[in-house]
């Protein structure tokens, strides 16, 4: 039996039915709600690309389950972090830098490194790296990525 | 960097004309963004490569679309396309879009690999654009009652030389057809007039991919669409004996369980109870060990019947020089089975409608891929419609096309439009691999140390560049292809250098483990890995330093110079390998590596600089240094983009991937068993490019990664004195080569 959840994303408050309350996030988050920004890559909370925020922090999508999510939660992706009109200083910095090649890992390393740079806004470049360091790219960007962050932190 | 628009196309129909339209406001971006372009069939758009209309469509609003039949595969190479056409026709960046690798619009190009986009794809559209724009100065000297010399071309306008109003594009080509033959005689503007290439121009798709407006295969959504997931067998040849239906009767929204011969699936409403569904579906299969023992891998293909000797180069007499020599060196050299590792599983959707296919795909080779939906279904080609849609990065033949494949059959078995997405371990387990490479060399030195013989011989499955089957036609017994292609893998088995005997051999292997596949620089990456240790060996055996002792070896003033400024950027010291204390807990070297792609393309050279702790064989490439030349460069940024990640990839295949299997099937199903490399241990890639504006521009995005396993395999034995001939060169087999001497 499908039940109706409200959820908080980007700012917006979001009615879903869910049959399943295993629900990752993830699929919610995508199917439901037809965003681009959060994208499957394991399924297991390995390579990040699936990262949202919670709360303001960085959270595996694809391993929450939406039953899982407290009340009230903001839950922030891709898309409500900025958009093409008001980029978020890690965009512009991942545009400015042109990190990304295929740009599917993307996703997770900008909404891993906005919750980083939250948390400590001026990163070593150790720091970022260990930061990252569960959030796998396989195109090869990393350096890219390292100074993009660096240049949002307005360090590089 | 000059930024183009943000830019979207959508491609209309009416009355029977491509309409060609554009919207440029980020609103419309974001409407559009959830359908990728999709014309219908049946209006008169040529794609015969012979056409100039095949190539380019001029609009009314005074912009032009591109028709590429190379896709962007993450490479950036839509945008350096982008750059070709609009330098060629004197337009602005922003005035051009770039329509990828749909069968109905695109030429046929030839799938995208190969590092031929630019040097095969990009020229022959510059070609098309060439002849455009000599066509527009002459509709413009008709019109204007002036020669066409006393014309020129700019800002989408031709205008008369001394001053004067112009005439549009647009006004010149009413219906934006030119109906015109590619003219190859057309001249191509002269690289000192080049506005755009060779300029480091921002790419088109980067600032969607950063805020999530991109759309990717794996987002693309169709009206009525449902889900599926696949259910593999448990062992590759496994049978199918039976399926218990009732174990996902209680699924929600489940539509169908699909069986076919051994391809079985769920298709579902939503995603997730697909995933559910495919978790919990109970189906027995029979047994089945047909693989090789993984830790008797290399006697298996050492054992493996061999179809046909490839002699790939002859030159003098290697057997009589060898038996001549001052000294000869013998080793074998073994480089893993990987896979592709792409981040996001292949996905695609499939829909039948009114007799016709239409297969929305990140796949490399739409039009292959359109003949092989062809011959799966029994429809004719002209029925089958391949739309590209980016995806994941393949990094070569990937589970893309694989997907396309099992939902044309779940689209066909439901009758309604189907999206099938990969899961992780369907992706690390069921894509196609790079095979095992297994190669031995011999070498005879002079009296002074120089290489007088060589002889080797390359273990590789046979085959070719050709169509990998599809999993779903060879699982539910549909018509499929039975030949190997493992692409191109006996290319750079032949050296570089002037050696005045050699004998260079490829056995071409009637079987692999794994239904083989290119993954990115197949068989150059091995083969050169192999060529480039051994000379190095034969280097230290020489006592000569390993830069001097290739340059003496090497004629080509091309090759000559990559390598000088390689060894200038990463400060070389002359002095031979290894290091004269090789004693410590941290040990460090250097090693260079050269390779001319395909004896007859771009030069790169490298310098790899490690680290290796001796208590746990643990292996680290802080800094790799690479030089390439590939001819004229069209965007700088776009080339440097690609060598680090080719770089950095190739580093990772080098220190820890390799599939792991038992008698049965791949058993490195996920991240956790098939590591790549992670930010810590990411190398710092410093390169310099050699730009040639007059000369073609050849392949950029592969010939780099040829030359990494072998600068690292020498600057192992430079930093311990062991050489390592195994990839990949993980802490285990380090430990134990460290603990041996």
């Amino acid at each position: 039996m499908a039940q109706e959840m409200s959820l908080d994303v980007n700012g917006h408050a979001a009615r879903v039915a869910v049959d399943d309350p295993e629900t990752p996030l993830l699929y919610v988050l995508r199917d439901d709600l037809g965003l681009h920004g959060p994208r499957f890559g394991c399924g297991l909370g390995q390579c990040g690309s699936c990262t949202v925020h919670i709360d303001g922090r960085a959270v595996r999508s694809c391993i929450m389950p939406v039953s899982g999510l407290k009340p009230g939660a903001k839950i922030v992706t891709l898309e409500g972090l900025g958009g093409p009109d008001k980029l978020h200083p890690v965009q512009a910095a991942f545009i400015k830098e042109q990190a990304a090649q295929c740009g599917y890992c993307i996703n997770g390393m900008i909404m891993q490194s906005a919750a980083l740079l939250n948390e400590t806004p001026k990163p070593d470049e150790a720091t970022i790296r260990q930061a990252l360091a569960q959030n796998l790219c396989r195109c090869g960007t990393h350096q890219r990525i390292v100074r993009a962050v660096q240049r949002a932190a307005g360090t590089l | 960097m000059n930024a183009p628009a943000l830019s979207r196309r959508s491609l209309l129909l009416q009355g029977g004309a491509l309409v060609v339209g554009f919207s440029l406001s980020a609103r419309d971006a974001l409407a559009q963004q959830t359908f990728a372009p999709v014309a219908t069939i049946g209006f008169s758009k040529p794609i015969a490569t012979d056409q100039v209309d095949s190539f380019l469509a001029l609009g009314a609003d005074g912009r032009v679309t591109i028709f590429s039949g190379k896709v962007d595969l993450g490479t950036g190479v839509q945008t350096a396309m982008a750059q070709i056409a609009a330098e060629e026709l004197d337009l602005p960046l922003d005035r051009v879009a770039v329509v990828q690798g749909d069968t109905a619009l695109t030429p046929d190009q030839g799938p995208t690999y190969g590092s031929l986009s630019i040097q095969k794809g990009g020229m022959e559209i510059r070609q098309a654009a060439a002849t455009a724009r000599a066509r527009l100065l002459q509709l413009a000297s008709e019109r204007l009652g002036l020669p066409a010399d006393a014309l020129l071309s700019e800002n989408g306008v031709v205008r008369p030389r001394a001053g004067g109003q112009g005439i549009d594009y647009a006004d010149l080509v009413k219906d934006g057809r030119l109906d015109l033959k590619v003219d190859p005689a057309a001249k191509t503007k002269d690289s000192t007039a080049f506005t755009l290439v060779g300029k480091s121009v921002a790419r088109i798709d980067i600032p969607e991919k950063v805020t999530g407006r991109f759309t990717y295969m794996q987002d693309h959504r169709v009206p009525g669409m449902v889900h599926a997931r696949v259910v593999r067998p448990p062992a590759i040849g496994a049978s199918l004996e039976s399926v218990d239906e009732a174990s996902v009767a209680d699924v929600p929204s489940l539509i169908k369980v699909v069986r076919q011969g051994n391809f079985l699936a769920v298709v579902t409403e939503k995603e997730w109870a697909a995933v559910k569904a495919a978790e919990r579906l109970k189906a027995t299969w029979s047994k089945w060990e047909g693989l090789p023992e993984r830790d008797k891998l290399w006697q298996h293909v050492r054992a493996t019947k061999v179809t046909k000797d490839d002699v790939t180069s002859s030159t003098g007499d290697a057997r009589a020089a060898l038996g001549q020599a001052a000294r000869t060196l013998e080793a074998s050299y073994d480089f893993a089975i990987h896979t592709h590792g792409s981040i996001g599983p292949s996905c695609a959707i499939a829909e039948f409608k009114d007799g016709r296919l239409t297969c929305w795909t990140a796949s490399q080779m739409t039009h292959a891929l359109r003949k092989q939906l062809a011959a799966m279904t029994g429809l004719e080609p002209e029925a089958v419609r391949c739309i590209y849609i980016e995806g994941s990065g393949c990094y070569g033949r990937n589970g893309h096309e694989d997907a396309a494949g099992d939902a044309v059959l779940l689209a066909r078995a439901v009758g309604r439009p189907v999206r099938v997405q990969w899961s992780r371990a369907d992706e690390h387990g069921w894509d196609p691999k790079g095979p095992p490479t297994l190669i031995d060399l011999k070498a005879g030195l002079d009296e002074e140390g120089r290489v007088a013989a060589w002889s080797s011989q390359f273990h590789v499955p046979e085959g070719a560049a050709g169509n990998v089957p599809l999993v779903a036609a060879d699982l539910a017994g549909l018509p499929h292809e039975t030949t190997m292609s493992p692409g191109n893998i006996i290319q750079n088995s032949a050296l570089p250098y002037a050696i005045p005997n050699v004998r260079t051999v490829c056995h071409r292997l009637a079987s692999t483990p794994f239904r083989p596949s290119w993954i990115r620089t197949p068989g150059r990456m091995q083969n050169t890995y192999a060529n480039e240790a051994f000379l190095d060996e034969c280097a230290a055996a020489a006592g000569a330093d390993p830069l001097e002792y290739r340059l003496r070896a090497l004629k080509d003033p091309r090759g000559i110079e990559v390598l000088k400024r390689v060894a200038e950027i990463a400060k070389w010291q002359a002095r031979p390998s290894p290091v004269r204390d090789v004693s410590g807990d941290v040990l460090r070297g250097r090693g260079i590596s050269y390779v001319k792609y395909e004896l007859n393309r771009t030069y790169v050279a490298g310098v790899a600089e490690i680290e290796v702790e001796r208590g746990t064989g643990r292996v680290r490439v802080p800094r790799f240094f690479v030089v390439q030349d590939c001819g004229q460069i069209i965007n700088p940024d776009g080339v440097r983009n690609q060598i680090d990640g080719n770089v950095i990839q190739t580093v990772s295949r080098v220190l820890m991937e390799e599939v792991m299997f038992d008698r049965g099937a791949v058993t490195s199903l996920d991240w956790a068993s098939y590591p790549i490399i992670t930010f810590p241990d990411v190398p710092e890639v410093v390169t310099d490019l050699i730009d040639r504006p007059s000369e073609k521009p050849w392949g950029a995005g592969e010939p780099s990664a040829a030359i990494v396993p072998s600068a690292i395999s020498n600057a192992l034995y430079d930093a311990t004195g062991v050489r390592l001939r195994s990839v990949p060169f993980t802490p285990a087999k380090v430990k134990a080569a460290l603990q041996a001497t």
